[in-house]
């Protein structure tokens, strides 16, 4: 029998009157790596917020390589039983360097020379996980893409000084990662654990889950639903115990339709030039593909501020990185959806507050956000329904072209397809949709996409095209001349 | 009755004015009930201007991090000379008086946030080094005589509806407005919006530049009402009739639960905040306190103030 790292017996955390674990027990041993999935809400993030020492149980039992620890638990005893977290959240300081980041967690780098040696620790790990991962040891986190900074995030809680390794918890850590890098990731973690260390992985790519953990779990309302061996998990079985339709693999959509002759509602130049233009027709679900930083986002923005671009009709823009691009903290999560929308809501020059609530309940319903009250400030929510509710501003809007910048960042299967049902649905009604995304799968959804390499664009492909072999060739292909 | 208690409790601004009734009825008890409503009146006509150019102040605040108009004390200089002299003592040239006066501020408005945008400074930066070169203005323009307003423009400044001044009703009124605005309108949200999160404010669609340059232009105007009827109520204006709006126009903002960070207004606590500052001034002054005791109860009192009444807000 394999030592255990740690052990939950009847965790429970209750914050006010919402129960987000209500009992959950779990063991976690040295060189395995334990899948953990759930729906958005189902207390994922908080349960690996109390390995990670950053909140206390409200009630039961914490036991790290063999000790109890009752209420000593804390973000340092945690880290002193050598277990890391990589939150979903990134949760590097922006103002500091990829190495200085480094030095925070490692109090051993100290004295001179401190720097150099931060340094080395990290590129070294860098280069171990992510070989021609581009970033420096010098870069500041904010001038880096969010990729590059979840890169530096994950390889800084692999780094070892003097605290032992034993557990690494990996909240959603390929959400912003391309496939590339997603594939360096996951073997990295499988030789992690061939090293003894234990390994959580949270993530709503099956996928992922199914070819990387030796143990799953799976938790629906704050409790554990099914716990299994990877390999007797398919997944519709996966699907099904976390309590959503089992669908079969991916929807197959209904035939292409011809839009070529639509209306074209923009046509845009990349910055970085390249023979090729960007266009996209009414009722059009245009793909942006390619290894991530490569000019996607960029175009989006561009569209989005007309900057060398034609675009016919009003546009909203559905951020990936909520945090810095999406959510109004201080505010409800009904005035988070009709933002985009106050000048429509205006009668007379004043907001009509009946109508922007109307708004508001209309879309909580018809996206499904979970919520007693959309008067309840935006953070109440979880992630993925944050996720939801920018869905929810673009989609109330009166834009006719909607730019989504890799949007289902942390959101569960079975709102993932909900979503991409909607968005299906609303293409048919004549918007379009212009979808930047990391994850191959989601390209099925499109009816063409764009290929991005350095800035321009390197391929146009043709939805009978948009398999994983022909994206990855012309991500790193030449651009097109 | 509970149910209203906890409500109120947690408003921000019920704790200025809880610190400002307090103030009163400890001055009033001291002076044994004499002059309590005299105080009062009179707290109600100087908090009006800090109240005026306190509204601009919050808008500018409210936009975010780093925004803040320290040219109030200038531009309130600027408008009430233009106005004196444009008036000239004349009420047939009271409207263009007020045209006038209301212009320059608008143009020093105009001015910062040219400064702030075309130049990319830091606003507090250009705020203050336009400060220099509004009252500069000032001083070339008005040569330092002091004329005296028209009879209306006075009587309008200074008149009294059964003890409360009429400027203090007319600042009433425009609270309301900037509260409705805020609540109501596409630039009101607009700012709340940029407060917290400019980037995202600009992918909401929300006109980020377009808000902020109104927001200083409004600073700038109502900088200018203050400076029109501050001369008005003190018989002409002079040189150094804004020095102390520098910082009451900072402190009735903070002091009335408004955000240093951005994205949270609040009107109700300005007037709170106001009449605070004016009445611990007042009490201090009933005490017989010398300038310096002043001073440093002024100040512990403001930080135990803004430490009760946010200490609310950062959990």
């Amino acid at each position: 029998m394999t030592p255990e790292t740690i052990r939950l017996d009847g965790v429970e955390k209750t914050f006010g009157a919402v129960r987000a674990l209500a009992g959950m027990d779990l063991t976690v041993a040295a060189g395995e790596c334990l899948g953990l999935v759930g729906h958005n809400g189902a207390g994922k993030s908080t349960l690996m917020h109390i390995l990670a020492g950053t909140l206390a149980p409200t009630r039961g039992e914490l036991t790290a390589a063999g000790t109890r620890v009752g209420g000593q638990w804390s973000t340092a005893a945690a880290q002193g039983q050598g277990i890391r977290c990589v939150f979903q959240e990134l949760s590097l300081c922006p103002n500091l360097t990829v190495a200085e980041n480094t030095r925070i967690v490692h109090g051993s780098l100290r004295g001179p020379g401190w720097k150099p040696r931060a340094r080395a620790l990290i590129r070294a790990k860098l280069d171990e996980i992510f070989p021609g991962h581009g970033i420096g040891a010098d870069d500041e986190i904010a001038s880096l893409a969010i990729g590059k900074r979840q890169m530096a995030e994950i390889a800084r809680a692999f780094t070892v000084t003097d605290n032992p390794l034993r557990l690494v918890i990996l909240d959603e850590p390929t959400s912003s990662l391309d496939a590339v890098t997603t594939h360096q990731l996951l073997d990295y973690v499988r030789r992690e654990t061939a090293r003894g260390t234990a390994i959580i992985l949270i993530s709503h790519l099956l996928g992922e889950i199914l070819g990387t953990s030796d143990r799953i779990v799976v938790m629906k309302d704050g409790r554990k639903a099914a716990e299994r061996a990877a390999k007797d998990f398919d997944r519709t079985s996966l699907v099904a115990a976390m309590g959503s339709e089992a669908r079969p693999g991916d929807t197959t959509r209904a035939a292409t339709r011809q839009a070529s002759n639509a209306d074209l509602m923009v046509r845009a130049v990349p910055a970085a030039g390249g023979g090729t233009a960007f266009e996209a027709r009414k009722g059009e679900i245009v793909g942006l593909a390619g290894l991530a930083g490569h000019g996607q986002t960029r175009m989006l923005l561009q569209i989005f501020s007309k900057d060398r671009a034609e675009v016919a009709a009003p546009v909203a823009f559905i951020a990936g990185d909520r945090q810095s691009d999406g959510i109004f903290n201080l505010w409800s999560i009904a005035r988070n959806i009709t933002v985009r929308s106050f000048s429509a809501l205006r009668r007379g020059g004043l907001i009509d507050l009946g109508r922007e609530a109307r708004l508001a309940e209309e879309w909580k319903s018809r996206i499904g956000i979970r919520t007693p009250d959309v008067d309840n400030n935006i953070l109440t929510l979880s992630g993925g329904n944050q996720q939801k509710t920018l869905f929810a501003r673009a989609l109330a809007s009166d834009a006719a072209i909607i730019l989504m910048d890799d949007p289902m960042r942390g959101v569960d299967v079975g709102t993932k397809q909900e979503v991409y049902g909607m968005i299906r649905q609303q293409a048919e009604q004549g918007r379009t949709f212009i979808w930047y995304t990391t994850e191959i799968e989601e390209l099925s959804h499109c009816d063409r996409a764009y290929v991005f390499r350095n800035g321009a664009i390197s391929a146009s492909l043709a939805v009978a095209d948009l398999t994983e072999e022909k994206v990855l060739e012309a991500s790193f292909a030449e651009a097109a001349r | 009755m509970n149910a209203l208690i906890n409500r109120l409790r947690h408003q921000p601004w019920i704790w200025s004015f809880l610190a400002a009734a307090l103030v009163w009825i400890v001055t009033v008890t001291w002076l044994r009930g004499q002059g309590a409503g005299e105080i009062l009146t009179a707290a109600l006509s100087f908090a009006t201007f800090s109240i005026i150019v306190g509204l601009g102040q919050m808008m500018v605040i409210t936009t975010g991090p780093g925004n803040v108009d320290l040219s109030i004390p200038a531009t309130i200089t600027l408008a009430g000379v233009v106005a004196m002299k444009v008036m000239d003592t004349d009420n047939a040239r009271l409207l263009i008086g007020i045209l006038a006066a209301l212009g320059v501020s608008l143009l020093a408005g105009i001015f910062n946030y040219a400064l702030i945008r075309l130049l990319r400074m830091p606003p507090i930066i250009a705020t203050l080094s336009s400060s220099f070169l509004i009252l500069s203005t000032a001083i070339s323009y008005g040569r330092g005589i002091r004329i005296k307003p028209p009879p209306m423009l006075d009587d309008f400044a200074t008149f009294r509806l059964t003890g409360i001044p009429v400027a203090t009703l007319f600042v009433l009124a425009v609270s309301f407005v900037m509260a409705l605005v805020l609540r109501r309108t596409v630039y009101g949200r607009s700012v709340l919006a940029i407060g917290q999160n400019p980037r995202a404010a600009w992918l909401a669609g929300l006109k980020v530049d377009g808000v902020r340059f109104a927001t200083y232009v409004l600073s700038g105007f109502l900088s200018g009402v203050c400076g029109i009827v501050l001369s008005g109520f003190s018989g002409g204006a002079a040189l150094d009739m804004g020095e102390e709006f520098l910082l009451s126009s900072i402190a009735v903002v903070v002091i009335g639960g408004t955000s240093v960070a951005g994205g949270k207004a609040n009107v109700p606590g300005i007037w709170g905040a106001a009449l605070f500052l004016f009445l611990l001034v007042t009490m201090l002054n009933t005490f017989h306190a010398s300038a310096g005791i002043r001073l440093i109860m002024t100040g512990l009192i403001i930080i135990a103030v803004i430490v009760i009444a946010g200490g609310d807000e950062q959990r």
